[in-house]
């Protein structure tokens, strides 16, 4: 009799773990920019959509629009049973800390935010990194000895692509001369194209000759306004040299699409980790773009030189502080 | 608001409303057919997704709460004949007083600390509302100017103080430090579950009786105080004030007051009874919609109570619309509520002319 249970349980068992084997089920929540930003939720969105078209397996999505909403989305995906939720930027930290704690079966990967409980994978992007190479580009095409910096919202996040990409500037010309402006001070600031053009050109009015753009869907009226007048502009997440050719120096590329790709794949091969992970440079988290729309202006010379700096920075011969370290 | 009019009142504040919902719904329903779902299933998602289950039930009257402070407080301008669009900043600066109270004092015991960071809300709401009725009184700036210029302001300032004075040290998020949990504002959950309804996790708190509270001394300062007699008087005629001995300017200035300290206790719902801490832009467009729940609401608590359900309702129920049909994306939602706002507020009057026409025929043909 115990036999023929222990055989009914083992038979059940197997059943639901090959049931559960053929109906993987990601999730992904993208921030309240929306899923068609340009820039950092796209990024995600393209990950996801990669792993959709490779394994044929869709998965459930939800884009906040409320604060209350977070935690709600959150445990929604972990009551339809989602075998993996990734949770895109840093505003979901808090709320993740608490629903993970109440759905410890569940697994949790949030971008831009660490939260450390054991179901809980937190992926950090050393943005400071990439903004360090595309400052040393800056700073090598300029002639003026002036760049500018165009940043959405004034948050922290911010503040740590402008901190390493003086440092770059610097590096390379320690008399260089930087203007910061960020766009505003509500969300709107990730939106708004007409004042990043209307930024970026104050910046070239004042002698700036390169500026880059870390500021989502208002970076495209940066890089517009620096084609218009014929300067130089740095995209920034996704690679956007192919908008304006010739007048894009580079893009710093932060791969959230990896980032989200691979938490799909790996929790789907089993091989996914908690834990905390640092992508920089030598993980090619970030980094800078060249392709056939910019190698014209980002010469083999310079690209020598920001190699360099880069085979540096990976062996630890050369240090880019973050913002956050200048802050504690 | 509330001319003098010549519909018997059920059609006022009955048949009115309901017509230009049901011409709401039917426009969001054609838009909800042409990109190819079925609106019966939308709506029937929707109605579900916002009073289908208690946690759905919860949420609906956790944003409801919140409607019914910026409604209230949109509303109290309007008796004093002034528009005031700045409930977003004025909720905003609600929660900055809220925090203040509860980042201090928030180890106090529960019975001293809460109504401490409500007083704190309330003061500082009404703080932000001040500057644009005495600019009003004095000055002569207009008020809806002003309100709206105000709201960048708070924008700006709360930016500036959440990033680099209130937040908490050594981490890259723009958030303070999590209250201390005696200044939370306690969940209804418990209460509700001895009566045998299971809210879930839902956020919704004891604010709710806060601005339950707010609606009955709204109607009775509105129209039961000799204040709220002058209030009405000068939203009618500032001549006939002036006249009869009122000062309009004093008024004026009260009555924005109390409308910015109305929307402050937004905070005490948002930030001192769900998220427990101060985060960037967690007045979500609530003082906006406010402006249209009191519209909908004809400037009368009741009203404003059944207008605020709605829109909790819409906001609930679409969020669940928009998980479960992905077709229907969150601008789908944001259009149907657009909808309902437009029939319901800006276009109100749209049936009101043939329904006075049909009725005065009806009249001459008794």
């Amino acid at each position: 009799m115990i036999r023929v249970l222990g055989a009914v349980v083992l038979a059940l068992t197997a059943a639901v773990s090959t049931a559960a084997a053929q109906k993987f089920q990601p999730a992904v929540i993208f921030d309240m920019g929306g899923k068609f930003d340009k820039s950092f939720n796209e990024a995600a969105y393209n990950g996801a959509e990669r792993f959709k078209k490779e394994t044929g397996i869709d998965y459930l999505e939800f884009e906040v629009t409320q604060e209350a909403q977070r935690e709600q989305a959150m445990q929604r995906m972990a009551r339809r049973g989602a075998d993996i939720i990734v949770v895109l930027g840093f505003q979901n930290g808090t709320p993740l800390q608490k629903v993970a704690a109440e759905y410890p079966n569940s697994k949790f990967t949030i971008i831009d935010a660490v939260v450390d409980l054991p179901n809980v994978q937190s992926v950090i992007f050393k943005e400071h990194e990439g903004s360090f190479l595309v400052g040393m580009a800056a700073a090598l095409v300029s002639k003026t000895g002036k760049v500018g910096f165009v940043g959405g919202m004034d948050i922290p996040l911010i503040r740590n692509f402008a901190f390493g990409y003086e440092q770059g500037i610097k590096y390379v010309n320690p008399k260089a001369e930087l203007f910061v402006n960020m766009t505003g001070t509500t969300p709107a600031a990730w939106n708004d194209p007409a004042k990043g053009a209307e930024l970026a050109i104050s910046q070239f009015d004042r002698g700036a000759d390169v500026v880059y753009a870390a500021a989502g869907g208002t970076g495209i009226g940066v890089l517009q306004a620096a084609k218009d007048k014929g300067k130089f502009s740095i995209g920034v997440d996704s690679n956007q040299n192919y908008l304006h050719p010739g007048s894009v120096l580079t893009s710093m590329l932060k791969r959230v699409d990896v980032a989200v790709y691979n938490a799909f794949k790996d929790a789907r091969a089993g091989t996914w980790k908690p834990g905390r992970l640092d992508l920089g440079l030598a993980e090619d988290g970030v980094g800078y773009a060249l392709d056939e729309h910019n190698r014209s202006v980002l010469t083999p010379d310079i690209v020598a030189k920001l190699e360099a700096a880069r085979a540096d920075i990976i062996a630890g011969r050369l240090v880019v502080k973050d913002y956050y370290s200048t802050q504690k | 608001m509330g001319c003098a009019s010549r519909l018997p009142a059920w059609v006022e504040l009955a048949l009115l409303p309901a017509l230009n919902l049901a011409i709401a719904a039917l426009i969001a329903g054609l838009v909800v057919v042409l990109i190819g779902e079925d609106p019966l299933e939308a709506v029937g998602l929707l109605v579900y997704g916002a009073f289908g289950y208690g946690e759905a039930i919860g949420y609906t009257l956790f944003y409801t709460t919140n409607f019914l402070f910026t409604g209230l407080a949109v509303a109290l301008a309007f008796h004093a004949g002034h528009f005031n669009i700045g409930g977003e900043g004025q909720a905003y600066l609600g929660g900055l007083g809220a925090t203040l109270v509860a980042l201090h004092w928030g180890q106090l015991p529960s019975p001293i600390s809460i109504p401490l960071a409500v007083a704190g809300a309330a003061l500082f709401g009404g703080a932000w509302a001040f500057v644009p009725g005495w600019l009003y009184a004095r000055r002569g700036s207009h008020v809806v100017i002003t309100t709206i210029m105000m709201n960048f302001v708070a924008a700006a300032l709360m930016t500036y103080l959440v990033v680099n004075v209130l937040i908490k040290p050594g981490q890259q998020i723009p958030e303070t430090d999590i209250f201390a949990p005696t200044v939370w504002v306690p969940p209804l959950a418990p209460l509700s579950a001895s009566l045998g309804l299971d809210l879930g996790r839902a956020p919704v708190n004891h604010s709710l009786f806060l601005a339950l509270v707010c609606c009955l001394a709204f109607w009775a300062f509105v129209w039961r105080s000799r204040f709220g007699y002058e209030l009405r008087v000068v939203g009618k005629s500032e001549a006939a004030a002036i006249y009869a001995g009122i000062a309009p300017g004093r008024v004026t200035i009260v009555a924005m007051t109390l409308s910015g300290a109305l929307a402050g206790l937004l905070a005490v719902n948002e930030i001192l009874g769900s998220q427990h801490r101060l985060v960037l832009g967690f007045t979500g467009g609530y003082g906006f919609v406010g402006i249209a729940v009191a519209l909908m609401g004809r400037n009368h608590p009741v009203g404003i109570v059944l207008a605020a359900l709605l829109f909790g309702a819409l906001y609930q129920g679409g969020s669940e619309l928009a998980f479960d049909m992905p077709e229907i994306s969150r601008d789908m939602v944001v259009v149907i509520q657009g909808l309902v706002i437009l029939f319901a507020g800006a276009l109100e009057h749209l049936f009101r002319a043939p329904l006075e026409n049909l009725v005065s025929r009806l009249q001459v043909a008794r």
